[in-house]
């Protein structure tokens, strides 16, 4: 604001610059002086129409790309009439049982423009193949498609639990959406490897970049092994972190993330072109982070952890509305979260300068050790699978490793909290003050019973023999792992043949996983 | 208040397709380190399979983790499941709950709810309360049998 002048990047002439191998300091030279991150912000609830309208708000407030959230049963792949879905249809997400669905919850959004990215797992080859059969009943040509599909299943068996087949056939669906992204959709993230959940679900910041990596090197051991080259497919794999309270960790675990992954894919797995190496991910603050007690307090929590994605150079962000320990966000809370990240980016002048930390002793030392830390737990994956990382993560899944030591870190953290040595402000501090209440967002319990009827009456327009036909071909490819499941799940989206439908079909033969209870 | 002679046995369970199980996870070992004895059903239990658990295991509280916005459903379907078991065993929530649900909650029977920020302290305290109001409930009766024909 004085007009100093200021230089794109600082640091001595010997230094490592953005850009530069092992992009430590950013995959882009210009990062943010070319081109902002993209505002995403996370939304889902009710009824598709009643999603759809939040999509349009967001878009209309300046939000740059789209972000869905499903409900419960279509994250596990049930339709919503489905007996253990009663209560959650709508409840946590949007609910999608057909192409009907995704319809509405596109309406009046040029899918050629706009970018959207889709949360959702066991599911996700059946969701992706609803959008794209909208896409083309559009006209929109599929390799103009943009957006993500999380598409991240390994995380599910170790934090977030919405798994639905075991590991391996899991794996197959991850690798067949992979595959038809690599020649249909150009333009697509087939996976976006997550360590939000695994944040979320109670681990350390080393944890989670551990355990997200190691998945992402299990992901490339898997698409190798269906034929295809790294330098090809690796440019379109993305991260997904969290950005939690701890300031300066997480920016040098963004900061790790990106020379962990570029050593690697180089060193490892051989990539030569650098957009294979290069690490891009998106940042969401973390949910967990937020307090129930005095919840305008959250914001400010929210507007620190924004920064310290963008300080730790995020290629897009979804900043958490602040009554989310109460609900999901109301219409007012989510503008407030997406104002805020304006806020970092607009006014406080952090996007000026790449890696402005770059060069700190302190955050410098952090990304190091983060770094040995993270080498740690690959050696212990690495022999455990033989050498394989793709055999050392699925295993440790099978063991229950992973799910232990994000359980030990969560009770150990609660501990702190019960012993003090972590203070919460308002919740084991500074409590008083904590009478307001905000408005929570209502959703309306005859979302159930209209997403019912909508169901209900897809089924009786739509062709049943179509369906018929397209669920015996899934049931026939599925027993061949060499075939891409991707056009069969196409032709049966089209014939508005349900997710439970076809996850029904797939259980079949894939079987199905339960994880041994146990604390 | 009666002595306690054994250990209080607690169930702890998720209904639904909800996988957030980190909270339930660690008010297990929370209980567990206060002497409690944790039955762990885990995830994707029914009304039916907790009341079933809770006949079978005897337990004297079951402790339900909701984060999946269902509670409205799910409480009241779990109370009268153990209602219709011929138990009294007393059902402690905890989890995400708007606050103007909480009442709804306590009316359709819950005996506690508890919402994200409880403490380890105030945890072990809500489900010892919940154990207690059940002596005080059914004293004089020999407490965790079945009483169906007190129920029809």
């Amino acid at each position: 604001m004085s007009g100093v002048p200021l230089d794109p990047v600082y640091g001595p002439p010997d230094a490592e610059l953005p850009g530069e191998w092992p992009y430590t300091r950013g995959p882009y030279a210009s990062m943010y002086r070319s081109k902002l991150w993209t505002m995403r912000q996370f939304a889902g609830f009710g009824t598709a129409v009643d999603t759809n309208e939040r999509f349009r708000e967001l878009l209309r407030s300046g939000g740059s790309g789209l972000s869905t959230a499903f409900d419960m049963p279509t994250l596990m792949g049930r339709d919503s009439d489905h007996p253990l879905a009663r209560g959650e249809v709508g409840r946590a997400g949007v609910a999608v049982d057909t192409l009907a669905d995704v319809e509405d919850l596109f309406s009046g959004i040029d899918l050629g423009t706009v970018t959207t990215s889709m949360t959702i797992n066991s599911a996700a080859a059946i969701v992706l193949a609803m959008y794209v059969v909208l896409a083309d009943r559009s006209g929109v040509d599929r390799r103009r498609l943009g957006g993500t599909i999380q598409n991240d299943i390994l995380k599910e068996y170790q934090a977030q639990k919405e798994y639905v087949f075991p590991p391996r056939p899991s794996l197959r669906l991850v690798t067949d959406v992979v595959r038809f992204c690599e020649t249909e959709l150009p333009r697509w993230h087939p996976i976006s490897i997550s360590g939000y959940h695994i944040r979320e679900a109670g681990s350390t910041a080393a944890q989670e970049l551990a355990f997200t990596l190691a998945n992402g090197f299990a992901y490339v051991e898997a698409i190798r092994a269906t034929g295809l080259e790294v330098d090809q497919f690796a440019p379109r794999l993305s991260f997904f972190f969290n950005a939690h309270i701890d300031f300066f960790e997480e920016i040098a675990k963004f900061r790790a993330g990106r020379r962990i992954w570029a050593r690697w894919m180089r060193d490892r797995y051989g990539a030569t072109d650098a957009r294979a190496m290069q690490l891009r991910f998106h940042t969401q603050t973390a949910g967990v982070s937020l307090t129930a007690q005095q919840p305008e307090v959250n914001i400010a929590r929210v507007a620190i952890e924004a920064l310290a994605g963008v300080l730790g150079g995020t290629q897009s962000l979804h900043t958490d509305a602040f009554d989310e320990a109460l609900a999901l966000p109301t219409e007012s809370s989510a503008r407030i979260a997406l104002r805020t990240q304006q806020v970092v980016a607009h006014e406080t002048g952090v996007a000026h300068v790449a890696d402005p930390l770059g060069g700190s002793w302190f955050v410098e030392s952090l990304t190091d050790e983060l770094e040995r830390r993270a080498e740690a737990v690959f050696a212990h994956l690495e022999r455990l699978g033989d050498g394989s990382m793709l055999d050392g993560v699925v295993a440790a899944i099978e063991e229950g490793w992973f799910q232990a030591e994000i359980a030990d870190s969560a009770y150990r953290f609660q501990r702190k909290l019960d012993a003090g040595r972590f203070v919460v402000v308002g919740v084991n501090g500074f409590t008083d003050g904590d009478e307001t209440r905000p408005p929570t967002l209502y959703i309306d319990p005859a979302v159930e019973a209209r997403q019912l009827a909508r169901l209900a009456a897809v089924k009786h327009q739509r062709g049943n023999r179509k369906v018929d036909a397209a669920l015996s071909r899934i049931r026939a490819e599925a027993a061949d792992p060499c075939t891409n499941l991707m056009p069969a799940f196409i032709e049966a989206a089209g014939a508005y043949a349900t997710v439970g439908e076809i996850v029904a079909v797939l259980e079949q033969t894939f079987g199905a996983w339960n994880e041994s209870a146990r604390v | 208040m009666s002595e306690v002679a054994t250990p209080l046995r607690v169930l702890l369970a998720k209904v639904g397709f909800d996988g957030h199980d980190r909270g339930l996870k660690v008010v297990a070992r929370i209980l567990r380190d206060a002497g409690v004895e944790v039955l762990y059903l885990g995830l994707r239990q029914t009304a039916d399979t907790i009341a079933a658990a809770t006949l079978q295991e005897d337990a004297d509280v079951v402790a339900l983790s909701v984060h999946n916005g269902a509670h409205l459903t799910i409480v009241p379907e779990v109370v009268a499941a153990i209602r219709a078991a011929g138990l009294h065993t007393p059902v402690v929530v905890g989890g995400i709950v708007p606050s103007v649900d909480i009442p709804r909650l306590e009316e359709a029977g819950a005996a506690a709810v508890l919402g994200p920020g409880a403490s380890a302290s105030e945890v072990v305290a809500a489900v010892r309360a919940a154990a207690d109001s059940r002596s005080v409930e059914v004293a004089g009766r020999r407490s965790h049998l079945p009483e169906q024909s007190e129920e029809r």
